[in-house]
């Protein structure tokens, strides 16, 4: 019986350690973690449709929560003001979720440029919705309320050949940024104008 | 049994080297080795999770009671592994995108459980030191070759970079899994026929 009890003593004391290094290691390393997935997944993304930004994006970030989700916005700084931001959403694809990045003009409403993120869409096919330059170009300048659709629904959007899938997931991001954009202006412009300084 | 610190280590790169001669731990060695990088990330964290658990299992070894020791172990080296994953997010993220659920997989390698066991359990902390160190870095090595070799036939490039001329029609076969086997059966041969002599 008392075998038992300094077995299990042992053991308890084995996992309590381990369990306070992790956590230390954890929290020493969270925000680095954070800003690497930043820069290698949406990275790349953001860097892309903010060309000729003079700040970092991926540093001047914020959170706002909107409805029970905390989202994450990067701000662009263009000819000395920062007035651009950019939010990734979801689109279903062919392959599964589609991210896209969207990047809007908060004066203007404008779009400044949309980039897929992450996507499992069918190499050299659906991928092309990420590749095309042409398909992500026809997004900008375009106002950021409008309606998107693919053509096939009767929408304005020229899909990628043989990807009407993937390109109507992609539509359907960047619409879902309408909303979002419209619902939450206010508090991006008042954050931002904060960050202004 | 008087054998060196040195005699230890140097058993781990030829003697003992872990895929060749003790044929231990196949599932990263036949998953991994796309490439060199991905060998050698591998080894390097693989080493390191070796050497820590080794030291600490050895300094250990008079309070872990016989009953419970694998699971004393087990705790041990899954600290590490994760501490090694956290790590390697935060410093190396491209690399763990690459190998990712393998890193993982090193607590259940049984060239770490197995050291863990057989020397660690047994032996003061220096020789279990150098044993970890020597084991780690042979499967490093294991590893490196078995990727250089993949790698160079497989998509002509060494390193990420090309070594044939843009004539060179890459053998595909060499970076999908059965040219694993293929690779670690013929590398297996060759050290066997060198051991006869």
């Amino acid at each position: 019986m008392r075998d038992m009890f300094k077995l299990f003593i042992v053991i308890v004391i084995f996992s309590a350690i381990s369990g306070g290094v992790l956590a230390s290691v954890r929290n020493a390393t969270k925000d680095r973690i954070e800003y690497q997935q930043l820069v290698f997944v949406k990275g790349p993304a953001i860097n892309l449709i903010m060309e000729g930004c003079t700040n970092d994006p991926l540093q001047d970030r914020f959170k706002i929560k909107d409805q029970d989700k905390e989202r994450d916005f990067f701000v662009g700084e263009f000819d000395g003001k920062k007035n651009v931001v950019a939010f990734e959403t979801y689109g279903k694809g062919f392959g599964g979720d589609i991210g896209v990045i969207t990047a809007v003009d908060v004066d203007t409403d404008k779009i400044i440029g949309v980039a897929v993120t992450t996507h499992s869409e069918t190499p050299g096919v659906g991928s092309k919705a990420k590749t095309d330059p042409k398909f992500g170009a026809q997004f900008k300048g375009q106002p950021i309320t409008d309606v998107f659709k693919v053509k096939a629904d009767g929408g304005r959007v020229d899909a990628v050949s043989g990807a009407t899938i993937s390109s109507r997931g992609v539509a359907a991001a960047v619409a879902q940024s309408g909303e979002i954009y419209k619902r939450l202006k206010n508090d991006l412009k008042n954050k931002m104008k904060a960050s202004q300084g | 049994m008087a054998k060196t610190a040195v005699q230890e280590f140097t058993k781990g790169l030829w003697a003992e080297i872990p895929p060749f001669r003790l044929v231990l731990g196949l599932c990263p060695v036949l998953a991994v080795t796309k490439g060199v990088e991905n060998g050698i990330g591998m080894g390097v964290a693989t080493t390191f999770v070796l050497v820590c658990s080794n030291v600490l299992i050895s300094m250990l070894r008079n309070v872990i009671p016989k009953k419970v020791r694998i699971a004393c172990f087990i705790a041990v080296i899954a600290t590490f592994v994760t501490v090694v994953e956290l790590l390697m997010q935060a410093f190396a993220y491209p690399l763990f995108l690459k190998l990712g659920i393998f890193i993982p997989l090193i607590v259940v390698n049984c060239i770490v459980l197995g050291r863990a066991e057989a020397f660690a359990a047994k032996n003061k902390v220096i020789p279990s030191f150098a044993d970890g160190l020597g084991i780690g870095l042979g499967f490093t090595l294991s590893l490196g070759a078995l990727g250089a070799i993949r790698e160079i036939l497989g998509s002509g490039m060494f390193y990420g970079m090309p070594v044939f001329g843009p004539s060179f029609q890459p053998f595909g076969f060499m970076v999908q899994a059965p040219g694993a086997f293929v690779c670690l059966g013929l590398m297996l041969c060759i050290m066997n026929m060198m051991g006869k002599k």
